[in-house]
């Protein structure tokens, strides 16, 4: 059986103490296989985005488990954390979070430099990543110059850049248009085919129909899951069968 | 009711045998609603008796006659009248109407749902958007799994599309009724009903 890249065991987060506080999941199992590509969905503080911030080790749960390609996030130090981050997580956010006084290669190409590798290397994985996402003719240009289509497919390039195998996605079509949507969902899809694992937070439902399952969150809890018929196993057997 | 209109449509592009028909309706839905040969030949029996459509000309007679007291199995082609021509042309210019809802179970269940004591109106709820979600799940895996822009391809494509959308929108009705339901602090039967029925 195909071990999953992502898997969250029993996670639970408490936010603040006392009276003020917030459970914000309780208890929430989630995986996700090579090729797989998991959606969440949930009303709006049912614990979403604090499940993405675990599984790309952003935040730390109260208790459960986070592991990453065989390594157990929570027994990481900090700095070690940072780095397997760095190395192995992309993530794409609903505001692109691109750096404005920054061009579309060198956005792509900072997480590898600031990862050690050398400028001309980082920029030539940024160019193959640009053109994965069919924007090979605007390496050159700034954010602002560019529709919020084009910043958020370089957001995705950035994500994917250097070969990272798990994508996290907080509403990254939030602010597109449906068509453009579309588009960005085409291309985490395309690039889960090729051997990532990722997890996408949507609010709508046809974006969530582009994954394998859903996981439907309320009050940090999971209470539903659809799609369960392509897991693991049948990812096996498709293998078997080539 | 749009079979008829549909096939009486498919025959304005020439004279056709009853299972053609099917096949090009089919083709242009996609099998979405699968016609069985039996509904076709009674559309096709009440369109001749209205005048819409008639043997085709060049139809041996004889074939059709020896067909038994229908007389309209397949070795009939039929061809639309002037008449039929009318009744299409009104269907294309005319919207489709929507004065009567037509009837929405899911609607129907939920409301009466909310109104009876009991009922797990949120697991009622869930269930139904997790099996509407895998049926969005399959259907966009079928767009997925590539469109051409050949006509026929392009019709079954928005079939699709029309799915697609019905299905995300009664999943963002559930999700609403979720959150209405959710929005009220301790919800005491009798407040469920009054909501209802407001
Ligand atoms: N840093 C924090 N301190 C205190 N409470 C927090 C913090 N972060 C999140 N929460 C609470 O945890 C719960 C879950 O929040 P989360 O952001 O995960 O929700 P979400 O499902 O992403 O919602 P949305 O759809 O609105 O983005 C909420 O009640 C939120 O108020
Ligand atoms: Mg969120």
């Amino acid at each position: 059986m195909t071990a999953p890249i992502l898997t969250l065991a029993e996670v639970t987060r408490v936010h603040g103490a006392g009276a003020a506080e917030v459970r914000a999941l309780r208890g929430v199992t989630v995986t996700a296989a090579p090729g797989e590509l998991v959606a969440v969905m949930g009303p709006s503080g049912s614990g979403k985005s604090t499940l993405l911030n675990l599984a790309g080790g952003l935040d730390t749960p109260t208790s459960g488990d986070v592991v990453i390609d065989g390594t157990s996030l929570v027994r990481l130090s900090q700095s070690r954390r940072a780095a397997l981050r760095r190395t192995s997580v992309g993530y794409v956010f609903q505001s692109f979070n691109l750096i404005p006084a920054l061009t579309a290669a060198e956005n792509v190409s900072l997480p590898l430099e600031l990862d050690g590798v050398r400028r001309g290397e980082a920029r030539d994985a940024a160019l193959l990543a640009l053109e994965e996402v069919g924007l090979s003719a605007a390496a050159d240009r700034y954010p602002d110059d560019m529709s919020g289509g084009q910043q958020q497919r370089v957001a995705i390039a950035r994500a994917i850049v250097g070969q990272r195998r798990l994508i996290l996605a907080d509403e990254p079509t939030g602010a597109l248009d449906t068509a453009t949507g579309e588009e960005v969902l085409k291309l985490l899809r395309s690039r889960v085919d090729a051997g990532a694992a990722g997890l996408l937070v949507t609010h709508d439902p046809r974006h969530a129909a582009w994954a394998d399952r859903v996981v439907f969150l309320r009050d940090g809890l999971v209470v539903d899951e659809s799609g369960r018929t392509r897991g693991p196993e049948d990812l096996l057997d498709v293998e078997g069968a080539r | 009711m749009s079979v008829r209109h549909a096939l009486l449509a498919l025959l304005e592009q020439g004279p056709m045998y009853g299972y053609q028909l099917r096949t090009e309706f089919e083709g242009r839905t996609g099998s979405t609603w699968p016609l069985n040969i039996g509904q076709v030949y009674t559309t096709l029996a009440r369109l001749e008796r209205d005048g819409m459509i008639e043997a085709a000309s060049d139809e041996a007679v004889a074939a059709d006659e020896s067909n038994g007291s229908n007389g309209d199995g397949g070795k009939r082609r039929y061809a639309i009248t002037t008449d039929g021509r009318v009744e299409v042309a009104t269907w294309f210019d005319e919207p489709v109407g929507r004065g009567e809802p037509p009837r929405d179970e899911l609607a129907i269940k939920l409301a009466i749902a909310v109104t009876i004591p009991g009922v797990d109106v949120g697991s009622l709820v869930q269930r139904q958007r997790t099996a509407t979600m895998n049926a969005l799940h399959e259907y966009t895996r079928l767009k997925r799994s590539g469109s051409t822009d050949e006509p026929a391809d392009l019709a079954w494509s928005l079939v699709l599309d029309s799915l697609i959308f019905n299905a995300e929108a009664e999943i963002r009705w559930l999700d609403h009724c979720e959150a209405r339901l959710a929005r009220r602090a301790t919800p005491s039967r009798s407040t469920v009903a009054e909501e209802a029925t407001r």
